[in-house]
């Protein structure tokens, strides 16, 4: 008990202190869990916003599809993007495995599905509500799904938080293509791994806080615009 | 206020020539048979009881569904030459202007003429003073005008009009009759849906009753609301209930 007491008071110092190893793992993980969703926004986006929107044979199985790859394991994910990039695999030659750029292709492979199949349920209830409207004002397919995507961006928000909140509390994927090594890879998932088999519970629990806090933050930011949207906007 | 062009160059789509027109959904007959031609002016009110196929047929003709059987035809294809309000205005999360700018920038109007073509719009409608406002928080019957502003802003030769005054007070109402009227007066074809008949009195120049998907009668107002020839359109105009 007066370990778990005396780890609480030094986490909480180093948060306080803004110890410059801990700011470093924080700016590394922001800097790829951002990087990934927004990369998967990118894909993720236009993709659940077409499949909402199209009719063709299949398309059931695709929603299907795109709803199980929300499920996604992490480490099978890892596993599957250290073999591309792995020396002897056909993207070795990049050089980028054990790299921040890795965990972001990791974690965007997690994350896009996530974005797409929470943006084709939002833009599939707008569009059942729109589809005669803009039909009616002779819309374009694209030009209804760009306007579809943007009635629905306070909506969209949650999936890119849902994603954030996927990214950033990743550790499988990160850790094995990352490789955890010190001030390249190290994330705050992968950090609170490692230092509590260590033993040093301290670093651990300063950045679990920090990582709660920070989902917390983002979520009830999130909340507040949406709200704020719903007054404005109606 | 300057004059400003309309979006789209004319070339008259009348008449509307519909043929043998059927629509079915799930094994069920919803419009039999309908026949009837509509010329380029006076206003024409679909009128039934509820049921009757009255939004099924505007939207028949305005293409947004395709009959099952028979034909709808215009004398021309153009686009944008048709507009539709619906009885539930479904409005862009946007300001009320730029709900009508969005309607004109489907139409190929150019960035510079939008705007005034939109402020024309709303000014006509009476709700120029909202144009900033967000579309989604405006009361019912501003939303209404709003919506009638948009498809008229693009010019159309023909408006069709899904119940547009089903939700809203008298007030409302009569606003929307009078814009209704100044844009019939503006050379737009009207063809509205309702089933009040005290508006459809004070707005029909030609009335199209359906019962139970069939077109029954196509008449003149004033012969229709005198002499209604079939028991269905008779027992409506009573208002007496009638069972076939």
């Amino acid at each position: 008990m007066n370990d778990l007491s005396a780890a609480f008071t030094s986490a909480v110092a180093l948060i306080t202190n803004l110890d410059a190893e801990l700011l470093a793992i924080i700016g590394l993980s922001l800097r790829v869990s951002l990087s990934a969703v927004a990369l998967a926004a990118l894909i993720g986006l236009p993709l659940g916003a077409a499949v909402a929107l199209s009719s063709f044979p299949g398309r059931g199985v695709v929603v299907a599809l795109l709803n199980a790859l929300m499920g996604l394991p992490p480490v099978v994910v890892g596993l599957l993007i250290y073999l591309l990039l792995s020396r002897a695999g056909p993207l070795g030659e990049f050089g980028i495995l054990f790299t921040p750029a890795a965990m972001v292709i990791a974690q965007t492979i997690l994350v896009a599905p996530i974005i797409a199949a929470l943006t084709r349920q939002v833009v599939f209830d707008l569009h059942a509500e729109y589809d005669e409207q803009l039909r009616s004002l002779q819309i374009g397919w694209w030009h209804a799904l760009a306007t579809l995507l943007w009635e629905g961006r306070y909506s969209l928000l949650t999936a890119l938080l849902a994603g954030f909140g996927r990214a950033s509390a990743e550790v499988g994927a990160v850790m094995i293509v990352g490789g955890n090594i010190n001030h390249v890879t190290r994330v705050m998932t992968t950090t609170i791994a490692l230092e509590t088999s260590k033993g040093n519970l301290s670093l651990a629990l300063g950045l679990g806080f920090v990582l709660i806090a920070l989902i917390v933050a983002v979520n009830a930011a999130a909340l507040a615009l949406q709200k704020f949207a719903q007054r404005a906007h109606g | 206020m300057a004059y400003v062009q309309s979006a789209v160059p004319s070339r008259s789509i009348f008449p509307l020539d519909l043929r043998n027109v059927c629509y079915s959904k799930a094994g069920q007959s919803l419009i039999t048979d309908i026949t009837v031609t509509l010329q380029a002016r006076g206003r024409t009110i679909v009128m039934g009881p509820n049921g009757a196929g009255k939004s099924l047929l505007m939207r028949l003709c305005h293409g947004l569904i395709r009959p099952s059987a028979g034909q709808v035809n215009w004398s021309s294809e153009q686009r944008h030459a048709q507009a539709m309000v619906f009885q539930t205005p479904v409005l862009l999360r946007r300001s009320a202007i730029k709900n009508v700018e969005f309607a004109l920038r489907a139409t190929g109007a150019r960035a510079r003429d939008r705007r005034e073509l939109a402020e024309a719009a709303l000014q006509q409608a009476g709700i120029a003073h909202l144009a900033h406002r967000q579309a989604r928080v405006l009361s019912g019957g501003e939303k209404q005008k709003l919506a009638l502003a948009r498809a008229w802003s693009i010019r159309p030769q023909i408006l069709f009009l899904d119940e547009p005054t089903a939700h809203l007070d008298p007030s409302a109402v009569y606003a929307i009759e009078q814009m209704i009227k100044s844009i019939d007066e503006q050379g737009t074809k009207i063809v509205m849906s309702t089933h009040d008949l005290s508006q459809a009195q004070r707005l029909a120049d030609e009335v199209l009753f359906l019962h139970q998907g069939k077109l029954v009668e196509h008449a003149a107002a004033l012969v229709f609301f005198e002499q209604p020839h079939t028991p269905a359109a008779q027992a409506f105009v009573n208002g007496e209930l009638y069972w076939e």
